[in-house]
C-alpha cells in the first residue's frame, strides 16, 4: 500500500469500528473483540507510517475542496504521527481496561459506549493528520460532539448538567474564538495550510498577530487554559475509561496538539517569538499551572483532583508551545507522550478503586494498599512520573521544558515549574503512601475488598511499564520530533 | 422554443392551477402537479445554463417593446432564484402525495394544489419580470395564495396565523406599491432598466429617497426582517407541512431577491450605498435580528416554531451580507439564499415526516425518536449541523463567506454578533438532537414506524444536497459569484 492509502485507511478504521460495534451489539464478546481488533490495527497502521515519515514522505491526501484555496486535506508530520501513535496505543490498552471496568461496574448502554469511543478516534486521527486549520477544526468539532454521549453516559440529571457545561464551553470557545481565528488567519495570510516556518510571518502586523494568537490560545478550549477549563472537571462524571483515555489523553491532547501545530506551522517559532502578546499569554499559562495545582490540593474527590492536575499539566505544554524555543517545543511534544502514560495510569487506578472498593474520595483510601497492592503500586508509579522523578518518563519532558524556559530567557517560569512539581508531590504522593501505610478510619470497611479485575490490572501494568520505558528510551521519540521542532532562534 | 423560456416558466404554473380545479381527482391532480413542477424545474435549469453562457435574456410580453410593454428579464441572479424556487417545488412534489392526503381534506386536495401552483406562479413571475409594477402584481399573487395555504392547516390557530399574515403582508404590499408610485411620479416609467437609467438625475430629490424607504420597508415586511417578522412564526408553524417547507425555502428568498433588485438594479450600488445609508444601517439591523431571533428559538417548545425563528435569524444573515454592498458580501448573501433554502427545506421536510407519523411536533413528543425513526432523525441531525455551520456542510460555506466578507470591511462588532448567534444556533439545534437521541421515549408511547419512502427520499435528497454543496461549491457559490458580478456590473 502507498503511504496515502495507509493514511486514508487509518482514518477510516475507527469508522469501521463504529460500524462493527453497532453490528455486533447483541454479542458483547464479539463487540469488544471488534474494538480491540480495530484499535490494534489502527496502532499498526499508524506505526507503519513512522518509517515513511522519517524518510520524508508527507502522505498528502485531499478529501474535498469546499472553498477555493482551502481543501479538506490530510498531511502527515512527525508531531501528528506521534500523537496518533500514542493515542491509538492507549486506545487498545483502555479497551482492555474498559472491558473489565464496564462489566465489573455493571454499566448500561455499553454498545453506545464502545461505538462513541471508536467514533472519538475518528476525530483524533483526523485531527492528528490534518493538513490545515480547517481540517483540524472539523475533526476537533467531531471529537466534541461524539464524546458528549460518553460524558452524559450515566443519564442522570447531574450528568446532563455536566454535559451542558462540557458542550457549552467547548463549542462556544471553538466556534466563537477558534473559528474566528481561522477565518482571520485566512483573511490575513490567504491560506490556512500548515507550513513549516509558519504562514503569518510578514503578512500579519504585530497587533493582528497578537489578537489571533490570543484567539487561538483561548479558542482551543480543549487545552483547558483558564478561564476556559471548567469543562474538564465537569467531564469527570463520565465512566472512568472515558476520563482516562479521552479526558487525560485523546481530547485534551488534541487541544494542546492543535496549539503546538498553530505555534509551529501557522506562526512559526521565529515569528511567534516576536509577537508581543506572547509574554502575557505565558503569564496566563503559568497562572493556570499554579492555580490548578492549588485547587487540586483542596479536592478530596480523586477524579476531580486528577482533573485539576491535568489542567495544570496541559498548561506545561501550552507554555512549551508559547516559549517557542527548540527545547521547549520538543519538551512540549514529549510531554504529550509522558503525561499521557502517567495520567492514564492514575485514572486507571482511580477507576480500579471505584470498581473494586467503591471508593471515590481520597480520604477513603487509607490502608487500601493492603487489599489492593497492585493498584496502589501502579498509582505510585503514575504519581512519580507526573511529578517528574527518575526513573520515570515524566522527568525528560520536564527537563526539556525547564531548559526551554532558560533558553527563552524566562527563568521565572522555571520557578513556576518547580513550584508545580512540588505541589504535584504534595497532592499526589500522599495518596499511595496513605494507601500502603495509613490506617483506615474504620478497619471493618476493608473487609471483602479485593484487587481490581484482571483486565484492569493488565492495562495498568502496560501503562506503568510505559512510564518506565519512556525514561529508559526517550531517544527515539526525541529524535523523531527533532527535525520539525528545532526550527527556532 | 428556448427563446420563450422566461415566459413559459411562469405560464406553465399559471395554466396548471385551473387545470387542477377541472381535474378534481386527488391522485391525478397530484400527478399533474408533479409533472408541472418537474417540467418547470427542467426549464429553469435550462434557462440558468443559457443565461450563464449567453448573458441575460430579455423577453417582451405580447411583442410590446419595453419600456411601454411589460418585459421579462432573466439574468444570472434571476435564473439562480428561479432554479431554487422551481427546484424546491419539484422536490416537494413527491413528498406532498402522502403528506397532503393526511393533512388536507380529500374534497379540497385539488384546490390545495391549485393554490400552491398559484403561489409558485407568483414567486416565479416576480423573479422573471423586469417590470417593477409587474413584480408587485406577482408578489401579491403569491402572497394571496400563501394566505390561503396557511389557513388550510389542521390546527385552528392556522386561521389566526393566516389572518395575521394577511394583515401584515398587505401592509408590506401596500408600502411596496406606494414606493413604486413615488418612483413612477418621479420618472414616468416602471421598467426596471429604464428606471435605472432615469433615476440618477433625480436621486437628490426627497421623492426618490422616500420611494426607496417605502420599498425597503415593504420588502422587509415580506421577507420577515426583524423586527417586522411577527407574521412568520405562526404562518410556518400551523401551515400544512408541505407548505411550511416550500415557503421556508422559497417565499422569503424571493422577497430577498426583490430587495437585491431594488438596491442594485433599480437604484444601483452607487446610490444605495453612496447616497443612502444602507450599509450603515441594514447590516446591523440584520445581525441584531439574527441574534435576537436565535435567542428566541432556543426557548421554543414546538419544533416548527423553533425552525421558523431560526429562519428569521438566517434571513438576517442574508440581508446583512447583501447590504454590505461589496462583491464579497453580495456573493455570500446570494450563496446563503441558496444554501439556506437547502437546509431549511431539508429540516422542514424532516419535521413534516415526524408530524406525519406522530401527529405532533412538540419537543416533548419527539423524545427518543432517534431510535424509532432513525432516517428522519439523522436527516434532522445533518440538516441541523448545516444550520449551525459545521464544516463539510453548505451552512459552513455560507458562514465562511459571510464572516470573511464582513472581516474584509473591518466590522469586528458584526463578526462578534454572527459568532454569538451561531452559538445560539448550536444551542437550539443541540436541544433538538438531545430530545431525539438522548432522552428515553415517553412511557406508553405508541409504536412508531419510519416515515414512508416517498417522504424520506425528498428529505434526504435535500440533506445530501447540503453535504454536496458543502464539498463542491462550484454549483452554488460559483453561480452566486457570477450573479453578484452581474448585479454590480450594471447591465451587461
Amino acid at each position: 500500500m502507498t503511504v496515502e492509502t495507509r493514511v486514508l485507511f487509518a482514518l477510516l478504521l475507527p469508522l469501521l469500528g463504529v460500524l462493527g460495534v453497532l453490528l455486533a451489539r447483541r454479542r458483547p464478546n464479539v463487540r469488544e473483540a471488534v474494538s480491540l481488533a480495530v484499535g490494534a490495527s489502527l496502532f499498526l497502521a499508524v506505526a507503519s507510517l513512522v518509517g515513511p515519515i522519517t524518510a520524508g514522505a508527507d502522505g498528502h491526501v485531499v478529501l474535498a475542496r469546499p472553498l477555493p484555496g482551502v481543501a479538506l486535506e490530510l498531511r502527515l508530520e512527525p508531531l501528528g504521527v506521534l500523537f496518533a501513535l500514542v493515542a491509538s496505543f492507549l486506545w487498545v490498552v483502555t479497551t482492555i481496561y474498559a472491558i473489565g471496568y464496564m462489566r465489573g461496574h455493571g454499566e448500561g448502554h455499553q454498545t453506545r459506549f464502545f461505538a462513541c469511543f471508536a467514533g472519538a478516534f475518528f476525530g483524533v486521527v483526523g485531527a492528528a493528520f490534518s493538513g490545515n486549520l480547517l481540517t483540524l477544526f472539523f475533526f476537533y468539532e467531531i471529537l466534541t460532539v461524539v464524546t458528549y454521549p460518553l460524558v452524559t453516559h450515566a443519564g442522570t440529571e447531574a450528568a446532563r448538567r455536566a454535559g451542558r457545561t462540557y458542550l457549552g464551553v467547548l463549542l462556544s470557545t471553538s466556534i466563537g474564538l477558534f473559528l474566528f481565528a481561522i477565518v482571520w488567519t485566512w483573511t490575513v495570510a490567504g491560506t490556512v495550510d500548515f507550513v513549516p516556518g509558519g504562514v503569518l510571518d510578514g503578512r500579519a502586523d504585530r497587533v493582528a498577530a497578537s489578537v489571533i494568537l490570543a484567539l487561538f490560545v483561548f479558542g482551543i478550549g480543549k487545552a483547558a487554559v483558564m478561564p476556559f477549563h471548567r469543562w474538564l472537571p465537569a467531564a469527570m462524571v463520565a465512566p472512568t475509561p472515558v476520563s482516562a483515555l479521552l479526558h487525560a489523553v485523546a481530547v485534551v491532547k488534541t487541544g494542546v496538539f492543535a496549539l503546538l501545530k498553530v505555534s509551529i506551522y501557522v506562526f512559526g517559532t521565529d515569528f511567534l517569538f516576536s509577537v508581543p502578546i506572547r509574554e502575557p499569554l505565558l503569564w496566563v499559562a503559568a497562572t493556570t499551572i499554579v492555580l490548578a495545582s492549588l485547587i487540586a490540593m483542596r479536592k478530596d474527590n480523586l477524579k476531580a483532583r486528577l482533573a485539576y492536575s491535568t489542567i495544570g499539566q496541559l498548561s506545561y505544554i501550552v507554555m512549551g508551545a508559547l516559549l517557542a524555543t527548540p527545547s521547549a517545543s520538543v519538551g512540549a511534544g514529549l510531554h504529550v507522550v509522558t503525561h499521557a502514560f502517567g495520567k492514564i495510569t492514575l485514572f486507571f487506578a482511580a477507576g480500579a478503586f471505584l470498581v473494586a472498593a467503591h471508593r471515590t474520595e481520597v480520604g477513603q483510601l487509607r490502608g487500601i494498599g493492603r487489599r489492593m497492592p497492585w493498584t496502589s503500586a501502579f498509582f505510585l508509579i503514575g504519581s512519580l512520573s507526573i511529578i517528574g522523578l527518575p526513573p520515570f518518563g515524566g522527568m525528560w519532558s520536564k527537563w526539556l521544558l525547564g531548559l526551554g524556559t532558560l533558553e527563552a530567557g524566562e527563568p521565572w517560569l522555571l520557578g513556576v515549574l518547580l513550584f508545580s512539581a512540588l505541589s504535584n508531590f504534595a497532592y499526589l504522593l500522599p495518596i499511595p503512601v496513605h494507601a500502603f501505610f495509613g490506617e483506615p478510619d474504620d478497619p471493618s470497611s476493608l473487609e471483602g475488598v479485593r484487587e481490581a479485575p484482571l483486565a484492569c490490572r493488565i492495562a495498568m501494568a502496560i501503562t506503568a511499564s510505559g512510564c518506565v520505558a519512556l525514561f529508559c528510551f526517550p531517544g527515539p521519540v526525541h529524535d523523531f520530533l527533532r527535525p520539525v521542532l528545532s526550527v527556532g532562534p | 422554443m428556448d427563446h420563450h423560456l422566461p415566459v413559459l416558466v411562469v405560464v406553465t404554473a399559471l395554466v396548471g392551477a385551473p387545470l387542477c380545479i377541472l381535474v378534481r381527482q386527488p391522485r391525478v391532480v397530484w400527478g399533474l402537479f408533479t409533472a408541472i413542477t418537474w417540467s418547470i424545474a427542467a426549464m429553469a435549469v435550462t434557462l440558468l445554463l443559457q443565461v450563464l453562457s449567453e448573458g441575460p435574456v430579455r423577453y417582451a410580453l405580447g411583442g410590446w417593446p419595453p419600456p411601454l410593454g411589460i418585459e421579462l428579464r432573466v439574468d444570472v441572479l434571476g435564473g439562480f432564484v428561479l432554479t431554487i424556487v422551481s427546484g424546491m417545488a419539484a422536490v416537494v412534489a413527491p413528498y406532498s402525495l402522502r403528506s397532503v392526503e393526511q393533512e388536507v381534506d380529500a374534497a379540497r386536495v385539488h384546490q390545495f394544489y391549485a393554490v400552491l401552483l398559484l403561489a409558485l406562479t407568483g414567486l416565479l413571475g416576480l423573479t422573471a419580470t423586469g417590470d417593477i409594477f409587474n413584480a408587485f402584481v406577482f408578489l401579491e399573487i403569491s402572497s394571496l395564495a400563501t394566505y390561503v395555504l396557511v389557513s388550510l392547516g389542521r390546527d385552528r390557530r392556522a386561521l389566526v396565523s393566516a389572518f395575521r399574515y394577511l394583515v401584515m403582508g398587505t401592509v408590506g404590499g401596500t408600502f411596496f406599491l406606494i414606493g413604486i408610485g413615488f418612483l413612477y411620479v418621479q420618472t414616468g416609467t416602471l421598467n426596471m432598466l429604464d428606471l435605472a437609467a432615469i433615476l440618477p438625475q433625480w436621486i437628490d430629490t426627497r421623492t426618490s429617497a422616500v420611494a426607496f424607504a417605502f420599498l425597503t420597508v415593504g420588502l422587509s415586511l415580506k421577507l420577515a426582517l426583524f423586527p417586522l417578522h411577527l407574521w412568520l412564526p405562526g404562518a410556518y408553524s400551523y401551515a400544512p407541512s408541505v407548505v411550511s417547507a416550500f415557503l421556508a425555502a422559497t417565499a422569503t428568498k424571493v422577497a430577498a431577491y426583490l430587495m437585491l433588485r431594488v438596491f442594485f438594479t433599480v437604484f444601483g450600488q452607487a446610490v444605495a450605498f453612496g447616497e443612502l445609508p444602507v450599509a450603515a444601517t441594514l447590516p446591523a439591523v440584520g445581525l441584531f435580528g439574527a441574534l435576537a431571533m436565535s435567542l428566541v428559538a432556543v426557548f421554543q417548545t414546538n419544533l416548527k416554531r423553533l425552525l421558523a425563528y431560526s429562519s428569521i435569524a438566517q434571513i438576517g444573515y442574508i440581508v446583512t451580507a447583501a447590504s454590505l454592498g461589496t462583491q464579497a458580501g453580495l456573493t455570500a448573501g446570494i450563496g446563503h439564499l441558496f444554501n439556506h433554502a437547502m437546509m431549511k427545506g431539508a429540516l422542514f421536510l424532516a419535521v413534516g415526516c415526524i408530524a406525519y407519523r406522530i401527529g405532533s411536533v412538540r419537543l416533548e413528543e419527539i423524545r427518543g425518536l432517534g431510535r424509532r425513526m432513525p432516517w428522519t432523525a439523522a436527516a434532522i441531525f445533518v440538516g441541523g449541523a448545516s444550520l449551525v455551520g459545521m464544516p463539510l456542510t453548505a451552512g459552513f460555506i455560507s458562514k465562511w463567506h459571510l464572516v470573511s466578507a464582513i472581516l474584509a470591511e473591518g466590522q469586528w462588532g458584526l463578526v462578534a454578533l454572527i459568532l454569538t448567534s451561531s452559538l445560539l444556533a448550536v444551542a437550539y439545534v443541540w436541544r433538538i438532537v438531545g430530545f431525539l437521541y438522548l432522552r428515553d421515549a415517553p412511557s406508553g408511547a405508541a409504536p412508531v414506524r419510519e416515515a414512508p419512502l416517498s417522504m424520506l427520499a425528498p428529505t434526504w435528497a435535500l440533506v445530501l444536497a447540503n453535504v454536496w454543496f458543502g464539498l463542491d461549491t462550484r454549483g452554488s457559490l460559483g453561480v452566486a459569484t457570477q450573479a453578484a458580478l452581474g448585479l454590480l456590473g450594471g447591465q451587461p
